[in-house]
């Protein structure tokens, strides 16, 4: 299907063939022709951000919580380099997106220009691709291929960066139809030989784990489902970095928690003393690893990544698998069926019972208490009585974030958001605003700190215009807690602007935002103020006053191996943990 | 090579050279790709030369040579394979039958004997003169990059007064395309 018409009018068509339905954006002199288009059609609803970050951020917790392509659409210069951030976080967390971006007319390239901006040269390394669109004839096809190479492979977000003399010219519209790009194909299959391999080694394994990631959440529920069936059929214990969490099931015996920095020491100690680790779309982030030269020192690795540049890219593998998880799942489970490989079930015992005797340390435990809110209780509590609902998590970046990790535990891949590979605190509030517009029935809360959700907090007032009913629940301890617990580990506890000496009254703020504020500062008070932010039919913010001086534990110290953790009820002297050589690092 | 602040694994390899083939499209800021991508992620490139072979496909054929240690030359060729509109990646050096050239114009300033000799060591490593007046000359010279290095050298007591050289072109040897 060929029609003539305006650059503009092609942008709203491409989206709607795309099956966009919602467009997070902000109006500016580069794109109004393209906003002019918006306004002359009903199917895709445009979300007014307030700044152009919460429209990214906003436009990934709408694709995460659904698995679809998150939609974006902002104006030249400044528009596109508030985008940046939210950019580079879908790139590091591989989430699909399709950022369109108006540009100066083409004559006016290169010359200055008001709002002008070299956005391509700017996004480059932030994006999976980016396009400069100087020719009405490539537009339909840029648009479509923007999609293909947004969703396929490795996902990530792509820009399209449309002069404004392109917008208005008039031209002839394709469909999305035999779109293909001509080079980028994506291996979708894993190499049959090494899958056989793969499954030979797991069933000789005596002390296997498996390690999974935010892979299995990006090839779809599909995927989540095989791993359960492949970690059930083999009887194996399971961890998961911070983006795979609900790949599977947090309350099933088999799964040993999130491994890593802040991770459970079962599941670290686990992966330190196993002899198989089977990588299931994760990619040994030096979060998950600590230290290299101690890492897992006796395992045997496998390695299932759609991307072949993560592979041994910082850990050498033994059986790499270059495909799309579902797909390599899928094969490894039939040949595991025809196979039937025997394991030794006395070693397989005997594995366990040391992982029992690791989880009996119940490394999570931290001191109550009746007077202060503990933070650690607090997600406790959160999540016994927002666990019967159909709940969507999202959350900024800091202590609070890990301990969300910890103590809400997620059954369903799609239901935590958060910035796990560049770790943008101000990504809550505008996720939670995307995954809202998704689920427009759900409970939607942004586990938040006091200090992050400061960096985006005008998002409320779009979730106040949208009539988006979310949850703000702030762990408000006056501090920047994380980077708090760190000057107290590697800086001798001088807190060098870590406190926040005015912070708003949180309260007001929601009201003068046109929402609904609720304080709690007591335990005993904790349960009927969490029940009483699930029952209004308005946005929230919560404020949660918590004990001050609370860390994050357990922990792997940095420059610490996985058999070096520190516990929250065990820690004397957190001053004197880490070595010269660990506080260079990050 | 360690790219990470943390102490990296119990492997110890050495650096080695390779030469690196990659097709791309010739579209717009596809080289600044290439570049970026070496830059952004710390790898070293020591010649990067770039023409269009294929006009009507408009295909590009990029060489890279670079230096790492055999895991992170693994990582360069797949990082390279990542980008959109990269075709192919090879590297000449693994298949052993790398055939690597360069070129350089070399201008030599002298009179007398500096001058005689000049010419007689051009001649002597098959340097053409392609500009030449009564007081100075310009070779062409083609050969390996270590060839050229090393008669930039001899003609610095000879009076050199500048060269500039396109970096390495590579091809594989034998009938078949890479």
């Amino acid at each position: 299907m060929s029609r003539q018409m305006t650059g503009a009018e092609m942008v709203i068509a491409a989206l709607q063939d795309q099956g966009v339905e919602v467009l997070f954006g902000y109006p500016g002199g580069s794109v109004l022709p393209i906003y002019d288009a918006i306004f002359k059609q009903e199917k895709i609803r445009h979300v007014l951000v307030r700044h152009e970050q919460g429209a990214v951020h906003a436009a990934e917790g709408y694709a995460r919580s659904t698995g679809k392509v998150g939609a974006v659409l902002v104006t030249s210069g400044p528009g596109a380099t508030n985008a940046v951030t939210g950019l580079t976080d879908a790139l590091m967390d591989s989430i699909p997106l399709v950022c369109i971006t108006g540009q100066v007319p083409t004559h006016l390239i290169g010359q200055d220009a008001f709002q002008e901006c070299d956005t391509v040269g700017i996004t480059r390394p932030c994006t999976k691709h980016n396009w400069l669109v100087k020719r009405i004839e490539d537009l339909p096809r840029i648009l479509h291929e923007a999609f293909l190479v947004a969703k396929s492979g490795r996902p990530g977000p792509v820009v399209i960066d449309i002069p404004k003399d392109v917008q208005f010219a008039t031209g002839t519209y394709v469909g999305p139809k035999n779109i293909q790009h001509k080079t980028y194909r994506p291996k979708i299959k894993g190499d049959m030989d090494a899958i056989r391999k793969a499954v030979e080694m797991i069933g000789k394994a005596h002390r296997p784990i498996f390690y999974t990631g935010g892979g299995v959440i990006n090839s779809g529920p599909a995927a989540s489902q095989l791993l359960r069936e492949l970690v059930k059929a083999t009887g194996y214990p399971i961890t998961s970095t911070l983006m795979g969490l609900g790949a599977y099931p947090a309350k099933d015996d088999q799964f040993l928690g999130m491994l890593g920095m802040h991770g459970t020491l079962e599941a670290n100690m686990a992966m330190h003393e196993s002899d198989l680790i089977i990588c299931v779309g994760a990619r040994f982030d030096d979060r998950i690893t600590g230290r290299l030269d101690a890492f897992a020192p006796h395992a045997k690795k496998i390695h299932i990544d759609i991307d072949p540049s993560s592979i041994n890219k910082i850990i050498k593998v033994d059986c790499a698998i270059v495909g799309d998880v579902a797909h390599v799942l899928e094969d490894m489970l039939r040949v595991w069926k025809q196979t039937q490989p025997e394991i030794d079930k006395k070693a397989l015992k005997a594995w366990w019972g040391k992982i029992e005797a690791w989880k009996a340390r119940k490394c999570l435990a931290y001191k109550g208490s009746d007077e202060i809110i503990k933070p650690q209780y607090a997600i406790q509590r959160l999540y016994e009585m927002t666990k019967k609902h159909d709940t969507y998590i999202t959350t900024e970046v800091g202590q609070h974030q890990m301990w969300a990790a910890q103590f809400f535990k997620f059954d369903e891949p799609n239901r935590w958001m958060t910035s796990g590979g560049l770790g943008t605190m101000g990504y809550g509030i505008p996720a939670a605003v995307g995954v809202q517009m998704a689920h427009p029935k759900s409970l939607v809360i942004d586990i938040a700190g006091e200090a992050s959700v400061l960096m985006t907090m005008q998002e409320m007032s779009t979730a106040v215009q949208y009539r988006l009913p979310i949850k703000i629940f702030i762990l408000n301890n006056h501090y920047m807690g994380m980077v708090r617990q760190w000057q107290e580990l590697l800086h001798g506890g001088r807190y060098s602007e870590s406190y926040s000496e005015a912070l708003p009254d949180f309260v007001k703020l929601a009201e003068a935002f046109g929402g609904v504020g609720i304080r709690c500062d007591k335990p005993s008070e904790l349960d009927a103020a969490i029940q009483q932010m699930i029952d209004c039919p308005k946005p929230v913010i919560f404020d949660c006053i918590v004990d001050p001086a609370e860390n994050c534990f357990p922990m792997i110290p940095s420059g610490k191996a996985h058999n070096e953790m520190l516990f929250g009820d065990a820690v004397e002297d957190i001053g004197s943990v880490i070595d010269e050589k660990g506080k260079m690092l990050v | 090579m360690n790219t990470s602040h943390y102490p990296s694994q119990h492997i110890f390899q050495t650096p080695e050279t390779h030469t690196l083939s990659v097709i791309v499209d010739n579209e717009p800021g596809v080289l600044a790709r290439v570049v970026g991508l070496f830059s952004g992620r710390g790898y070293n490139i020591e010649s990067l030369t770039v023409s269009e072979t294929e006009h009507e496909a408009h295909l590009s054929r990029i060489t890279i040579v670079t230096t790492g240690t055999p895991m992170v030359i693994e990582q360069i060729k797949n990082q390279l394979a990542r980008l959109v509109p990269v075709h192919r990646v090879v590297d000449l050096t693994v298949t052993g039958r790398v055939l690597a050239r360069e070129l350089a114009l070399i201008k030599v300033k002298g009179k007398g004997e500096a001058r005689v000799e000049a010419l007689r060591l051009a001649d002597a490593f098959r340097a053409r003169v392609v500009d030449a007046n009564t007081e100075s000359f310009v070779f062409e010279l083609t050969g390996k990059s270590d060839k050229i290095d090393e008669f930039v050298g001899l003609m610095g007591p000879l009076g050199l007064v500048e060269y500039s050289r396109t970096g390495v072109a590579a091809i594989s040897r034998g009938p078949d395309a890479m």
